[in-house]
């Protein structure tokens, strides 16, 4: 039993089967990656599973928990963490501000009322903020305005703020999307260090090759809707049914 | 000091130094000469500023931390003022009641408001307060006003008479009070040519404003304030980080909604009146100017927004035709027609065109109102590069 268990998921938009039969089941400790073409559901799915999309049938447990239904921020509480394509930063705010609402959503919950609480005296916060920035080399970078950063960086910005959460299972939509190689070098390190400092379970879904072979220790690929093939990285590359799918095969 | 750090610690000293001074600070020229009329020293105008300044304080919490603007806050002044005049009909003339009910009454009455509106974010956020405060509005003008159940005392306002029951009045003043203290009683000090004017009402206000500006500084130092400001950048970042922002923009709407009730508290303490017109969406409208104006999310913006407006609304408006011919008069005759001729237009009561037009200049220039101009200068004159007027939560840990 993995811990992220995904049934029989259909969903439809009008006359297009976006997800057809999914099933799949990620281990707990894995890089899980999910690949396919475009419009293959990749997208689709992670939206499924972070509660932004409900899905016509099937079921989705995390944790043996059914996390249908429940809203983003419940979702992200029960320890499901979300990078998106572009990243998504608090941009007015600065570096050490971004990451310690990240650290007060994981001590406090999604809702506290303390107006008149000083954030000069939460001194385990500002401690865990400056550990977190260490981690992904950010240290320098804290008056930093977010909006400011290069896309790497603000890419790092948001890893250290899912991590300051202290994440079960990272969720991870093309990491290195519209990135410079030095960049998506940069991101497969810091993802690499988090898989074996930390063992924090990862899906990734990705298009960049590169990225996915360095980094997954198992992948699915996605066509149409449908998982057409699960297995380790070494037997993927040289499946026909693979081959098949992204040279446009299967649209015959 | 309190809870503050240094920089904040000064910027409160700095207010309440200002407020409590206000009758000199406002009084510059010596009473019998030309431009006594620019004096803004007295009662009435004093208190208009402090009370206004909260209304705006409170806004500013709201629109200036999450982004959210609201077109309907004056419906929340206008409860308050509703409440604290019935509490001087039932009870006495001792304002304290009167504030506790105004601030309880436009709290519940921001609750059930908020709710409904937090549905919903940007243009129609606003398009739905809007909504409500009209209604609250047509409520009090007419529905809530006939002769089985009067609550509003339509259009000619809610006041006191001397029929009404004041239970626990007894031989108290005849007129608004703290404890025996009555609001209107003033003491003139006279140095020279000047006189100065000590109010009862103004110092009341000046100490709720005080208190209210401290309370907005917490709250703008809290992580609750932080949440309120990563709701205006960010939302969805605010919710897959697992918060949710619908309950903290609620309470930010009612804590705003409860400065305006302590506002409107405030009018009737000075003035045990209340009418319809307070809540009509102009009243809504001018609170966004002064914030606007005076810097959004900044701390002392609101309240030099709210001092400028009404300071012009009660000033410049005073300025008549004969006024500026007694100005002019040294001059030629031709040209003091043509002069005041020209200036005419923008004074009196036509101050609106001069607000309009200081407005949008301010708005183009100095898109962080009042007190952005006011760092442009200092840093002018310092010659430090500090590019924030308010630095919000200083990111440095705690030593």
């Amino acid at each position: 039993m993995g811990i992220l268990e995904i049934k029989d998921i259909n969903k439809r938009f009008g006359g297009l089967q976006a997800l057809g039969d999914v099933n799949l089941s990620v281990e707990e400790g894995t890089v899980h990656a999910i690949i396919g073409p475009n419009g293959a559901g990749k997208s689709t799915l992670l939206n499924v599973l972070v509660g932004k999309l409900e899905p016509d049938t099937g079921s989705v447990t995390f944790e043996g928990r059914s996390i249908l239904g429940l809203k983003p921020h419940q979702i992200n509480q029960l320890g499901i963490s979300r990078v998106f394509q572009t990243p998504e930063i608090f941009s007015t705010l600065s570096v050490f501000e971004n990451v310690m609402i990240a650290c007060f959503a994981k001590r406090d919950g999604a809702f506290q009322l303390n107006p008149l609480a000083s954030i000069s005296n939460e001194k385990d916060i500002h401690e865990k903020v400056e550990q977190m920035l260490l981690d992904v080399n950010m240290a320098d970078k804290r008056n930093d305005i977010a909006a400011s950063m290069s896309r790497g960086d603000k890419r790092r910005l948001e890893m250290a703020m899912c991590l300051a959460q202290d994440p079960k299972l990272l969720l991870l939509d093309e990491p290195t999307a519209g990135m410079a190689r030095a960049d998506t070098n940069n991101t497969i390190e810091l993802l690499k260090e988090i898989e074996e400092k930390r063992g924090i379970t990862m899906v990734i879904i990705e298009h960049d090759m590169h990225v996915v072979f360095s980094l997954a220790n198992k992948i699915t690929v996605l066509a149409q809707g449908t998982p057409i093939v699960e297995d380790v990285p070494s037997k993927i590359k040289g499946n026909p049914k693979v081959q098949e799918a992204y040279l446009g095969g299967a649209h015959e | 000091m309190f809870g503050l750090d240094k920089v904040d610690t000064r910027t409160f000293l700095f207010v309440v130094a200002i407020t409590l001074l206000a009758p000199f600070i406002l009084n510059p020229f010596p009473s019998e000469s030309a431009l006594a009329q620019f004096n803004a020293g007295y009662p009435d105008l004093m208190q208009r500023f402090v009370i206004f300044g909260i209304f705006a304080i409170g806004f500013n919490i709201l629109f200036g931390l999450t982004g959210y603007l609201s077109f309907g806050h004056a419906a929340f002044l206008g409860v308050g003022s509703y409440a604290a005049v019935w509490m001087f009909k039932l009870l006495s003339f001792n304002i304290v009641p009167a504030i506790a009910l105004s601030i309880i009454v436009a709290g519940l009455f921001s609750l059930v408001i908020g709710y409904i509106c937090l549905r919903r974010s940007g243009i129609y956020f606003s398009i739905l307060t809007l909504a409500f405060a009209q209604m609250s509005f047509a409520m009090a003008y007419s529905v809530l006003s006939n002769p089985s159940f009067n609550l509003t005392n339509g259009e000619t306002g809610l006041q006191v008479y001397a029929s009404d029951p004041q239970y626990l009045k007894g031989n108290g003043p005849d007129n608004t009070h703290l404890f025996g203290l009555e609001m209107n009683s003033t003491a003139t000090l006279e140095i020279g040519a000047w006189a100065f004017q000590f109010n009862i009402g103004f110092y009341v206000c000046a100490a709720f404003m005080i208190a209210a500006f401290y309370i907005a500084m917490r709250i703008f130092r809290s992580p609750f304030g932080l949440m309120l400001r990563a709701i205006k950048t960010n939302q969805t970042r605010l919710n897959y980080t697992g918060l949710n922002s619908r309950p903290y923009m609620l309470a930010a709407f009612v804590i705003s909604g409860m400065y305006a009730g302590l506002a409107g508290g405030l009018l009737a303490a000075t003035d045990p009146l209340a009418g319809a017109e307070r809540m009509q969406w102009t009243a809504s409208g001018e609170v966004v100017l002064m914030t606007i104006l005076g810097g959004a999310g900044t701390l002392l913006g609101p309240v030099l927004g709210a001092a400028f407006i009404k300071y012009f609304e009660n000033i410049f408006s005073k300025i008549n035709d004969t006024v500026l011919h007694t100005w002019f008069s040294f001059m030629p005759e031709s040209i003091e027609n043509f002069l005041v001729a020209i200036i005419y237009p923008f004074v009196g009561k036509g101050w609106h065109l001069t607000l309009g037009l200081m407005f949008m200049l301010i708005v183009i220039f100095l898109p962080g109102g009042l007190v952005d101009g006011g760092m442009r200068i200092w840093n002018r004159i310092t010659g430090k590069n500090r590019t924030q007027a308010d630095p919000v939560a200083d990111p440095k840990p705690a030593e």
